[in-house]
C-alpha cells in the first residue's frame, strides 16, 4: 500500500470512514482515534449523529499529527477513504487527495469472518498496514472498546485485515 | 489529579467531566441531539444527572437548586430553549446563588433539527453571559468559569456548544478545580427571587449593573485570546469558527472571542486597528457581525451564502477569497429509513392506506414522511401534532377535517403533547378528533433515553410511571385503546375508521418497544427485580440511534 501521509507527525494524517448507520463507522473511528491517543499524538474525531443513524449514510473523520485544529476533513484532504458499504465508495470519494487510497469493502474476504458485524474491525486491520501504531496498541484500543464477549472474534478479524490486503 | 489525566473525549463528555470535577451537585435536561450525551455522561461518572419531561422543567429544577445554593447544569438542544426561555428570561433577574450553567446545543447545519436558530440571540435577548468553546478542551474550561462567573456575579451562564463542538473528540486535560465548600441551605431574599413587578422592575436594574460589570471584566481578561500572525489579514471568530480559520489562514492574526455576550468591544476594536484587513468569520447568524459594525468598527463578514449550514475549512476559504460562486454540491447520500422491524412500520401502513392527513411530531416516527409511507402532512415542534391536529379540525370542510390524525410519540408527548391532549377536550372540533400516540417505551431518535411514561429514570433503575390511561381518563378523552402496531394492524385500521367517522374524541396507543431498546428494557426490568442492581448494558460492533 501507498503511504501518501509519509507518516511524518508534523503532517495531519486525514482519515476518513463511510458507511451505512449500524455498520460500526463511529466505533471504527472511535477505535483509530484512540489509537493515535495512545501514542502520544493531537487527535480529533469527528462525526455526526442523529437521523444518519436510522440506515443512512454515515461519515466519521479522524485526524492526527502534531498539531490538529479543525476537527473535520476537507473533502479533497483525506489520505485514506475507508468504506463499509459498496454504495458509499461513490457518495464519500470526494473526500480523498487525488494520490489517497481508498480501502474499499471488498478488501475484506466476508467469508473469512466468523462473524460479519467484525467487517469494520478487519478494514481498520487492512489500514493499519500504512499507519505507523504497534499491533499491541491496536489491540488495546479494540478492547477498550468493545465488550469483553466480541474481544476474541475482532482480534481475529483485525488480524485477517492485516494479512488479507491485495 | 495526575499527567495520566490526558483524555480524549468529546465536547459534551468535556462538560460532563468538568461539571464533576466542579462539584455540580444536580444536572437536570431533556434528551436532544447533540446535547443529549452530557447527561448520560454525568451519571456514568457518578454525577446526579435527572431527565425532565421537557426543558422547562429541567431548568426550573436546575434554578431552584442554584438557588439553595448548589451549583447546577441545565442541558437541552438549541429548540430546547425556546421550551425553557420563560424561566431562561426570569432567571436572568432573580440571579442565582450557586453556579447555573445552562448548555443550549446548537446544530447549525440541521444534523438532526426541524431549523438552524443561532441561540447567541437568546443571550442577549435575556442578558445573560455567553461562553463559547472551540473544542472539547474549552468545553471542560468554560463549563469551570461558566461556574465561576455565575457564582462571581450570580447570575446564570448560557454555554453555547454546537453539533461539531459536542460530538468532536479531542485532547482534554483535567486541571484541580476549587469547589465551594458551603453546604446548600435556604436564604429567604423575597425581593430578589419573588418576581412581582415592585421587585422585577429594580431586578431589572441590577441586571444591567451586572452584565456592564461583566463588560468591563470581558474586555482585558485572557477568556479572547489574539493567536499571532501578520497583519496583512486579522479574523475575528468564536466556537469551532476559530479551528477551522487557524486551518484555512495560518498566517492570519486571530482574536478569538471565548466570551461572545458581552462582547469585549474595546479589545475587538484595538484588534480591527491592528490589521490592515479584518474579516469576522461565524457559524449562523451574522451575529457578532452586526454587533461589531453597530459600534462602528469596520469589518468584512462572510457573504450571505454562508449563513446556511456549517462551516468548514473549505468554506473558511472561500469567504476569505470573498468567492461567490456556487459551492459544489456533494453527492447525496441515503437518507435515514426506520428500522426494517420497527413498531412504527404498521401504523404509517394504516394512515397511508386511510389516506389521513397526518399532523405529525419529532422523533423517529418523523420518518415516516418519507417514501414509501409518505403519511406525515405536518411536523413543526415539539408536541405540535396536538395543536396542529385539532386547529386544522376547527377549519376544514368537514370531508377533510373527518380524515386528520394527530401523531406523536410517547417521550414527545408526555414533553409537550399533554397540554395539547388537555385542549382537545376544552375546545373539542365538530368531528371530533383522533390522537395516536406511538409508545415505543423510549426516546427512540436520540439513544434511547427514559422517560417519565417508561417508569425509569435516567440510570434506568425504577420510579413512578406516568400511565397514558389514566391521564386520558382523568382529562375527559371519551375513547381510549391500545393496539400492537406490529400484530394487530387490521385492528387498529378497523379503530382508526370507526373513530374518524365518529364526531368523539378518541385516544389510541400504538404501543410496542422499539426494536433497538426492547433488549435493554428486559435487562433494565430484570436487574429492577434482583437486589444487586442494575447491570450495564453493553453495545456491540456498532451504534445505536427527544428531541431528534
Amino acid at each position: 500500500m501507498s503511504d501518501p501521509a509519509a507518516m511524518d507527525v508534523e503532517v495531519v494524517t486525514n482519515v476518513v470512514f463511510a458507511g451505512l448507520g449500524g455498520q460500526g463507522v463511529l466505533k471504527a473511528s472511535d477505535i483509530l482515534a484512540d489509537v493515535a491517543f495512545a501514542s502520544g499524538l493531537d487527535v480529533k474525531k469527528s462525526e455526526l449523529h442523529g437521523m444518519s443513524q436510522r440506515g443512512g449514510s454515515v461519515t466519521s473523520d479522524v485526524r492526527f499529527g502534531h498539531e490538529v485544529f479543525s476537527p473535520m476533513v476537507p473533502v479533497g484532504e483525506a489520505h485514506y477513504l475507508v468504506v463499509l458499504a459498496e454504495s458509499e465508495v461513490d457518495t464519500s470519494r470526494h473526500y480523498l487527495r487525488p494520490d489517497g487510497v481508498l480501502i474499499a469493502p471488498e478488501w475484506i474476504d466476508a467469508q473469512r469472518l466468523t462473524n460479519p458485524r467484525s467487517h469494520n474491525v478487519a478494514l481498520l486491520g487492512a489500514l493499519s498496514l500504512a499507519l505507523p501504531f504497534t499491533t499491541d496498541t491496536w489491540y488495546a484500543a479494540l478492547e477498550a472498546n468493545l465488550p469483553e464477549r466480541l474481544h476474541a472474534v475482532n482480534r481475529e478479524a483485525f488480524d485477517i485485515g492485516r494479512s488479507d490486503v491485495r | 489529579m495526575h499527567a495520566c489525566d490526558r483524555l480524549l473525549l468529546t465536547g459534551d463528555e468535556a462538560v460532563a467531566q468538568a461539571a464533576l470535577d466542579g462539584g455540580v451537585a444536580l444536572g437536570a435536561g431533556y434528551p436532544g441531539t447533540p446535547s443529549t450525551e452530557i447527561l448520560e455522561h454525568f451519571d456514568t461518572l457518578g454525577g446526579r444527572a435527572q431527565w425532565a419531561p421537557n426543558e422547562k422543567v429541567a431548568l426550573e429544577v436546575a434554578i431552584g437548586a442554584a438557588f439553595a445554593g448548589a451549583r447546577a447544569l441545565a442541558t437541552m438542544k438549541h429548540v430546547g430553549l425556546n421550551v425553557a426561555a420563560d424561566p431562561f428570561f426570569t432567571a436572568a433577574y432573580t440571579g442565582v446563588t450557586g453556579g447555573l450553567v445552562i448548555v443550549s446545543a446548537d446544530d447549525p447545519g440541521m444534523a438532526s433539527s426541524q431549523n438552524e436558530q443561532d441561540n447567541r440571540r437568546y443571550a442577549v435577548a435575556a442578558g445573560v453571559p455567553m461562553l463559547e468553546p472551540s473544542d472539547s478542551q474549552e468545553c471542560y474550561e468554560l463549563t469551570l468559569a461558566g461556574l465561576e462567573i455565575s457564582e462571581r456575579w450570580r447570575i446564570p451562564v448560557l454555554l453555547r456548544l454546537t453539533t461539531r463542538v459536542c460530538h468532536s473528540k479531542t485532547v482534554v486535560r483535567r486541571r484541580r478545580v476549587e469547589r465551594p465548600t458551603s453546604a446548600p441551605r435556604f436564604e429567604r431574599d423575597v425581593q430578589g427571587r419573588v418576581m412581582v413587578p415592585a421587585f422585577a422592575r429594580p431586578a431589572h436594574r441590577r441586571l444591567r449593573e451586572k452584565l456592564a460589570g461583566i463588560e468591563a471584566w470581558n474586555e482585558p481578561s485572557d477568556l479572547n485570546p489574539i493567536r499571532e500572525g501578520g497583519d496583512a489579514l486579522g479574523i475575528v471568530t468564536s466556537g469551532v469558527s476559530y479551528v477551522h480559520a487557524c486551518e484555512a489562514a495560518p498566517d492570519a492574526r486571530i482574536l478569538k472571542l471565548t466570551m461572545t455576550h458581552p462582547l469585549p468591544i474595546g479589545r475587538i476594536r484595538a484588534f480591527a486597528q491592528s490589521v490592515k484587513r479584518c474579516v469576522v468569520i461565524e457559524e449562523g447568524d451574522p451575529y457578532l457581525a452586526d454587533a461589531i459594525r453597530a459600534a462602528g468598527i469596520g469589518v468584512e463578514s462572510a457573504p450571505s451564502m454562508y449563513r446556511f449550514g456549517e462551516l468548514d475549512v473549505n468554506r473558511v476559504r472561500r469567504i476569505l477569497a470573498g468567492d461567490i460562486t456556487p459551492e459544489p454540491v456533494p453527492p447525496r447520500g441515503k437518507p435515514p429509513s426506520l428500522c426494517k422491524a420497527c413498531p412504527h412500520h404498521g401504523v404509517f401502513k394504516v394512515l397511508s392506506k386511510l389516506g389521513c392527513i397526518t399532523a405529525g411530531d419529532i422523533g423517529c416516527y418523523t420518518l415516516g414522511v418519507l417514501p414509501p409511507y409518505e403519511a406525515m402532512d405536518t411536523c413543526v415542534c415539539m408536541g405540535a401534532a396536538l395543536g396542529v391536529g385539532l386547529g386544522l379540525r376547527h377549519v376544514l370542510p368537514e370531508a377533510e377535517a373527518r380524515r386528520v390524525v394527530s401523531v406523536i410519540g410517547d417521550s414527545t408527548f408526555v414533553h409537550s403533547g399533554i397540554t395539547g391532549l388537555v385542549e382537545m377536550a376544552y375546545n373539542p372540533p365538530p368531528t371530533g378528533h383522533v390522537v395516536l400516540i406511538l409508545d415505543n417505551a423510549t426516546t427512540a431518535m436520540t439513544g434511547l433515553q427514559e422517560h417519565p411514561g417508561t417508569g425509569r429514570k435516567l440510570d434506568h433503575t425504577p420510579t413512578a410511571r406516568l400511565a397514558f390511561e389514566d391521564l386520558a381518563r382523568a382529562i375527559g378523552i371519551a375513547n381510549f385503546h391500545v393496539v400492537d402496531p406490529a400484530t394487530e394492524d387490521a385492528r387498529l385500521e378497523e379503530l382508526l375508521v370507526e373513530a374518524l367517522g365518529r364526531d368523539e374524541l378518541t385516544l389510541i396507543v400504538a404501543r410496542r418497544p422499539c426494536v433497538l431498546a426492547a433488549g435493554k428494557i428486559k435487562q433494565y426490568e430484570r436487574a429492577a427485580s434482583t437486589p444487586t442492581g442494575p447491570a450495564a448494558c453493553e453495545d456491540g460492533n456498532n451504534e445505536s440511534g427527544g428531541q431528534e
